[in-house]
C-alpha cells in the first residue's frame, strides 16, 4: 500500500492502474458573523445559540452578504493566483433536509467569484508540481443534526447554518495520494498564511469531498466516485487507496464502474455506497432572487492584494535565494504559518542583538531551529505554538553564540535547560557559570598540564598518529568543563604539539 | 360626530380631524372596532386586535396632544396577514402557519406603526398570495362587500388581498396593506371600488413579509382615495438595509405630486392591453378614461408592447418557480405545523406539507419544481426570463415616448364565489393586466372609474416608469376627480 500511495498506480492482475483525484474543499471562511447574517460563528458555543432569524429561515427573513466573506474569497483567489471575477452570482441548491432550515443552501452555481488558478506541490524529490484549481465560491453551510441525543428524534444544531464556507475546486489533476495528501497541506498553509480560514480539521473548518477514479494510463478518465466530508489528511489518503483498490477489483472482475457518493468509514478503513446517480439530487439551481449579483472593482481587488503577506511559496524561493537557506530547511520553515512566524521572529530579534546582518544569521537560526527546537518539541509533542522557548529567547541563546560568549556544544545544554525550565539563556550561562573561556593563559596552562601527563600520546601523535589531535581537545575541554573556546584550543595545541 | 361618520372619513379628513382635535384616536379607532364586529360575515380579519388597536390609538393621542403627530398618527389600518407582526399571530393565509406568531416586526408594518398608525387587525389573503379570489385561504372566503344588482350571490373581492379591499370598501378600515406579485393589489381594489398602488419593485422593503415570489413582490397600499393612497404609500416605503433588494432612494411627499394639473403630460395607449373576449363596457370605461386625460390637457399617444401577451404565460413560471424554493422552508420542522406519522423525515415532510398547503399552493409548488428540474430550466426558465427581460424593454421604450400608460385594471368586474375556483387558467386570466408591471418592476395604480352593468366596480390602471409613483398619483388624482367615482357597497352584512 505504501508503494501505491507516492506511485498512485495499482498493480491489478491484467496491468497497471492510474489513479486520478480530484478535491474539493470546504474552508470555512475566518470572519466573525455568518455568510448572510450577523450570527457569530463562534465554534463551541451551546446548541442554537448562534442563531440570528436569517439562519432559522423564518418567514419573510432576508439574506444580506457579509462583505468581510467576500474580502477573504477575493484574497485566497488572489492567494492561488487565481481569475477574480468582477461579477459573480448566488444561486440557490434547492433540497430537503432538516438541518437546512431555508429548503435550499445559498450557494454560486454558474458564476463563482473566483476561476481558475494553481496551488504549487513541492515533492520529496525537490520537484514541484501544478496542481489546477478550478474555481472558488461562497456558500452557507448547513446546521448540524445530532441523531444520538433521543431515541425517537433527531436534533439539530443550527449554529453552524449560514456559516460562510469558500468551495475550493481542484482540476483532475492529482495522480497519487499523497499528492492529494499534499495539496490539501499546502492548500491549509495558504488559507492559514493569508487568515482566510483557520484550517482547523478536527473543529470542521477544513473539509474535503474526494473524486477518485482509476484509469489505463493515458486513456480518458473513469467513472470517479465521490467520497464525502473527509476531515483529515490521513484518511483522505487511506480512504484514496481504499477506493482505487476496489474500482480496480470491479473492473478487472469485468463489472463497471457506477458514478456515486461514498462514506469512508474510517474505523472498518472502507469506502461505503452513500447514494447513486440515480438517486442524486435536483439542486433545481437558479439566481437567488433576494439577492443582488456580487460585484467590485479593481480597486476593492487592489486592496484585497495589498492586504495578503508573503506566500509560503514567495517566502520559500527568498529564504533559499537571497538567505541561502537549504531547500529542506526552506520547506519545513515556510510548511506552516506558525513556523513560519516563529523563524520571521527568531532572525528578527538576532539581528537586532547582534547586529549583524540576515543572511549573516539565516542559516545558523534555521538549523538550530529546524534541528534542535524541532527536535526537542517533538519529544515533547508540543506544537510549535505551545513552544517554551520563545522566539526572543531562542535569540538570545544563539546570540550568546555568535558573540563567542558560549560555545555550539554549551548551546546544547543550555537549551536543553531552557527548554524545561523556561529560564533565558543568559540567566543559565551565569547561573551555571559556563562561559566559555578564550583567555589565552589559562588555557595554555592547562594545555601544557595535558601534555606533560599523557607523554605517551604526545610521542604517537608527533610519530604521525594524526587523529589523536581530536584526543587533546577531548581532554581540554573536559579539564575546561567544555567552556573553553574551541578556537582557542585548536589554535594553542597545534601550536604547542606542532611545535 | 356619530361612529359611522367616523369611520366614512377619508384617511386625509381623519388626519385633519385628529389634528384639530375634533375627535381622538381612541374614538376614531372604537368606532372601527365595531363595524369589524359588525362585519364579521365578510370574514375579512382573519384576526382582530382590538385591544392592541386601543393600546395603540392611546398612544397615538397623547404623541397628538404632544404636538409630534406623523400624517398617520391615530389612523386605523387592516394588515394584510403576510406581514410579519411582532407578537401578534401571522398565518399568510395557511394552515401551515396556523400558530405562527413572529417574534419581529417588518419593516412596512414597523414605518406605519412608526408614523403612529392604529392597526385594527390581520387580514384575509390567498394562501401565500396564491390566488385572484381569496377562495385559496385556509380561513375560508373573504366576501366582497359588493353585490351585483338585483342578487344575492356572493362575490369575490379579488385576491390575494382580498381581507384588505374588504375591509377597507366595507369601511371597517381606513386603509390596509396590501402586496402585489402579480396584480394581488390592483385588481382586488377594481373588484371592490379602491384605489390600490403597486410602487416599483424595491421602494418597499420586503423584509418581514412572508415571501411568495421574491424577484415579484411588492408591498402598497389600498385605501378609498388617491390622497389616501399617497399618504399611507409615503409612511410604507423605504430603503431597508436587511433587504438587498431595496432602492437606497429618497422617499418623496407623494401628497405633493397631487397638483391635479397633468396639461401637456403624454399617456400611452397599448393597442396589445385590447383583448378577445373583453366586455364591451371595459372597453368603454377605457375610452372613457381616454376622454377625461384629453379634456385634463393630456396628450394622448399610442403605443405598442409587443411582448404583452407572453407576460402572463411567462409569470406563471418565474413566480411559481421562486414559490417552489420560497416555501421550502415550511417543513415541519421548525415553526410551522407538523403532522406526526410513522416513519422518517421524509415521510413526516410529505404528510405535513400535505396538509400544511392547500390546492393551489401544491400545484404552484408542483409547477416550479418541474420548470426549475434538469432538462427544463433552459426551456422554461431561463426563457421566461428572457421574456422578462423584453417586456421591460418595451416599456422602456415605450417611457421614451410618454410620461404614463392608461389600460384597464382587470378583464372582468368581481365574479361570484366559486365560479372560477376549479378553472385555474381562467383564475390565472385575472393578472392579464397587471401582471406585465411585476414582470417590469414598474409601479401600477389601479383607480375606481365606473360601474358595470350589474353595479359593480370596475376599475382603471395607469402605469409609470420605474420610480414614477408621483406621475401616476397625478394622473390617478386627476383621473378619480373626473370620475367622480362616489358609490359605495351597501351595508348588507349587517343585517
Amino acid at each position: 500500500m505504501s508503494d501505491m500511495i507516492k506511485t498512485g498506480i495499482i498493480k491489478g492482475a491484467t496491468g497497471d492502474w492510474e489513479m486520478v483525484m480530484g478535491l474539493e474543499v470546504h474552508a470555512q471562511v475566518t470572519s466573525n458573523a455568518k455568510l448572510f447574517s450577523g450570527s457569530s460563528t463562534e465554534f463551541g458555543s451551546e446548541p442554537n445559540s448562534n442563531v440570528s432569524l436569517v439562519d432559522a429561515a423564518m418567514p419573510g427573513m432576508l439574506p444580506v452578504i457579509n462583505g468581510e466573506c467576500v474580502r477573504q474569497a477575493v484574497r485566497t483567489g488572489l492567494a492561488l493566483g487565481a481569475q477574480i471575477n468582477k461579477y459573480s452570482v448566488f444561486d440557490r441548491k434547492n433540497y430537503f433536509y432538516q438541518d437546512l432550515p431555508q429548503g435550499y443552501q445559498i450557494s454560486q452555481f454558474k458564476q463563482p467569484v473566483v476561476g481558475e488558478g494553481i496551488i504549487r506541490l513541492d515533492m520529496e524529490d525537490g520537484s514541484v508540481r501544478d496542481i489546477g484549481v478550478e474555481r472558488i465560491h461562497l456558500e452557507q453551510d448547513a446546521g448540524k443534526s445530532l441523531h444520538d441525543q433521543d431515541p425517537h428524534y433527531t436534533f439539530v444544531d443550527l449554529n453552524r447554518s449560514g456559516v460562510a464556507l469558500m468551495e475550493i475546486v481542484s482540476k483532475p489533476d492529482l495522480r497519487t495520494p499523497e499528492e492529494a495528501g499534499n495539496y490539501v497541506k499546502k492548500l491549509r498553509s495558504i488559507l492559514r498564511y493569508i487568515g482566510s480560514c483557520d484550517g482547523n480539521m478536527e473543529e470542521g473548518s477544513m473539509r474535503a469531498d474526494v473524486n477518485v477514479s482509476v484509469r489505463r494510463k493515458g486513456e480518458p478518465f473513469g467513472t470517479r466516485c465521490e467520497l464525502k466530508n473527509m476531515n483529515s489528511v490521513r484518511f483522505i489518503i487511506q480512504a484514496i487507496c481504499y477506493e482505487a483498490q476496489r474500482q480496480v477489483d470491479i473492473l478487472e472482475a469485468g463489472g463497471t464502474i457506477d458514478q456515486e457518493t461514498r462514506l469512508f468509514d474510517a474505523n472498518k478503513g472502507e469506502t461505503r455506497s452513500m447514494r447513486s446517480k440515480e438517486e442524486a439530487h435536483d439542486y433545481r439551481y437558479f439566481p437567488d432572487p433576494d439577492l443582488l449579483p456580487l460585484e467590485f472593482d479593481d480597486a476593492f481587488i487592489e486592496k484585497c492584494r495589498e492586504s495578503l503577506p508573503e506566500l509560503p511559496d514567495e517566502k520559500k524561493d527568498r529564504l533559499m535565494n537571497e538567505l541561502g537557506l537549504s531547500a529542506y530547511n526552506a520547506s519545513v520553515i515556510v510548511a506552516d504559518k506558525e513556523n513560519a512566524d516563529y523563524y520571521d521572529a527568531l532572525l528578527a530579534a538576532l539581528v537586532k542583538g547582534t547586529g549583524k546582518s540576515q543572511k549573516e544569521l539565516a542559516q545558523q537560526a534555521s538549523n538550530w531551529m529546524t534541528s534542535d527546537l524541532f527536535g526537542a518539541l517533538n519529544k515533547a509533542s508540543k506544537n510549535i505554538s505551545h513552544s517554551p522557548v520563545s522566539p526572543e529567547a531562542g535569540a538570545e541563546l544563539l546570540g550568546l553564540v555568535v558573540d563567542g560568549t558560549i560555545s555550539g556544544r554549551i548551546a546544547k545544554d543550555v537549551f536543553e535547560e531552557m527548554f524545561e525550565s523556561g529560564k533565558g539563556a543568559a540567566a543559565i550561562v551565569e547561573e551555571k557559570g559556563l562561559k566559555q573561556v578564550s583567555d589565552t593563559g589559562a588555557i595554555e596552562a592547562i594545555v601544557d598540564d595535558i601534555i606533560t601527563n599523557n607523554p605517551g600520546q604526545v610521542e604517537q601523535y608527533r610519530s604521525g598518529k594524526d587523529k589523536l589531535f581530536g584526543f587533546f581537545v577531548g581532554q581540554t575541554m573536559k579539564a575546561t568543563q567544555g567552556k573553553a573556546n574551541p578556537a582557542v584550543v585548536n589554535e594553542i595545541l597545534r601550536k604547542k604539539l606542532d611545535g | 360626530m356619530t361612529d359611522k361618520n367616523l369611520t366614512r372619513l377619508t384617511i386625509a379628513e381623519a388626519r385633519d380631524g385628529l389634528q384639530k382635535g375634533d375627535f381622538t384616536a381612541r374614538e376614531l379607532t372604537e368606532a372601527h372596532i365595531s363595524e369589524v364586529e359588525a362585519a364579521r360575515k365578510l370574514n375579512a380579519y382573519v384576526t382582530e386586535t382590538p385591544e392592541l388597536a386601543l393600546a395603540m390609538a392611546d398612544k397615538a393621542d397623547a404623541r397628538l396632544k404632544a404636538g409630534d403627530a406623523a400624517k398617520l398618527t391615530g389612523i386605523p389600518l387592516a394588515i394584510k396577514d403576510l406581514y410579519c407582526t411582532k407578537d401578534v399571530r401571522t398565518t399568510a393565509g395557511s394552515k401551515m402557519l396556523e400558530n405562527f406568531v413572529p417574534t419581529y416586526e417588518s419593516t412596512v408594518t414597523q414605518n406605519l406603526f412608526d408614523d403612529g398608525a392604529v392597526m385594527l387587525g390581520k387580514v384575509n389573503m390567498d394562501e401565500f398570495a396564491m390566488g385572484s379570489s381569496n377562495e385559496t385561504s385556509f380561513y375560508g372566503n373573504t366576501i366582497n362587500p359588493w353585490k351585483a344588482e338585483g342578487s344575492d350571490k356572493e362575490l369575490v373581492p379579488g385576491g390575494s388581498s382580498g381581507g384588505s379591499v374588504s375591509a377597507v370598501a366595507a369601511f371597517t378600515a381606513m386603509g390596509a396593506t396590501a402586496s402585489d406579485t402579480g396584480g394581488s393589489i390592483r385588481q382586488p381594489a377594481s373588484f371592490t371600488g379602491l384605489v390600490g398602488l403597486k410602487p416599483t419593485y424595491g421602494r418597499c422593503s420586503r423584509w418581514g413579509m412572508v415571501a411568495f415570489a421574491s424577484s415579484l413582490d411588492q408591498a402598497g397600499p389600498v385605501a378609498r382615495t388617491v390622497r389616501d393612497t399617497a399618504i399611507m404609500m409615503e409612511s410604507m416605503a423605504s430603503y431597508d438595509i436587511k433587504d438587498s433588494t431595496s432602492v437606497d432612494r429618497p422617499v418623496p411627499d407623494y401628497e405633493k405630486a397631487l397638483t391635479g394639473d397633468i396639461r401637456g403630460m403624454k399617456i400611452g395607449i397599448p393597442k396589445e392591453y385590447r383583448i378577445d373576449g373583453m366586455p364591451d363596457e371595459i372597453e368603454k370605461l377605457w375610452q372613457q378614461g381616454i376622454e377625461w386625460l384629453k379634456a385634463a390637457g393630456a396628450e394622448i399617444v399610442d403605443i405598442s408592447l409587443p411582448h404583452t401577451k407572453y407576460a402572463l404565460p411567462a409569470y406563471y413560471i418565474v413566480a411559481p418557480a421562486e414559490a417552489s424554493s420560497n416555501l421550502a422552508r415550511y417543513d415541519g420542522v421548525r415553526y410551522t405545523m407538523r403532522k406526526e406519522v410513522p416513519g422518517g423525515l421524509q415521510e413526516m415532510y410529505e404528510a405535513t406539507r400535505a396538509e400544511g398547503f392547500g390546492k393551489e399552493v401544491q400545484r404552484r409548488i408542483m409547477i416550479g419544481t418541474y420548470v426549475l428540474s434538469a432538462g427544463y430550466y433552459d426551456a422554461y426558465y431561463l426563457k421566461a426570463q428572457k421574456v422578462r427581460t423584453r417586456i421591460a424593454e418595451d416599456f422602456e421604450k415605450a417611457y421614451e415616448k410618454v410620461d404614463a400608460i392608461l389600460t384597464p385594471s382587470c378583464p372582468s368586474a368581481a365574479f361570484p364565489v366559486g365560479e372560477k375556483s376549479n378553472d385555474p387558467i381562467a383564475m390565472y386570466l385575472n393578472d392579464i393586466f397587471t401582471v406585465t408591471a411585476n414582470m417590469a418592476g414598474l409601479p401600477g395604480i389601479s383607480i375606481p372609474a365606473g360601474l358595470d352593468h350589474q353595479g359593480l366596480p370596475l376599475g382603471l390602471q395607469i402605469l409609470g416608469p420605474a420610480f414614477g409613483e408621483e406621475t401616476i398619483l397625478k394622473v390617478a388624482g386627476v383621473m378619480e376627480d373626473a370620475a367622480g367615482f362616489t358609490a359605495t357597497a351597501n351595508a348588507w352584512w349587517k343585517e
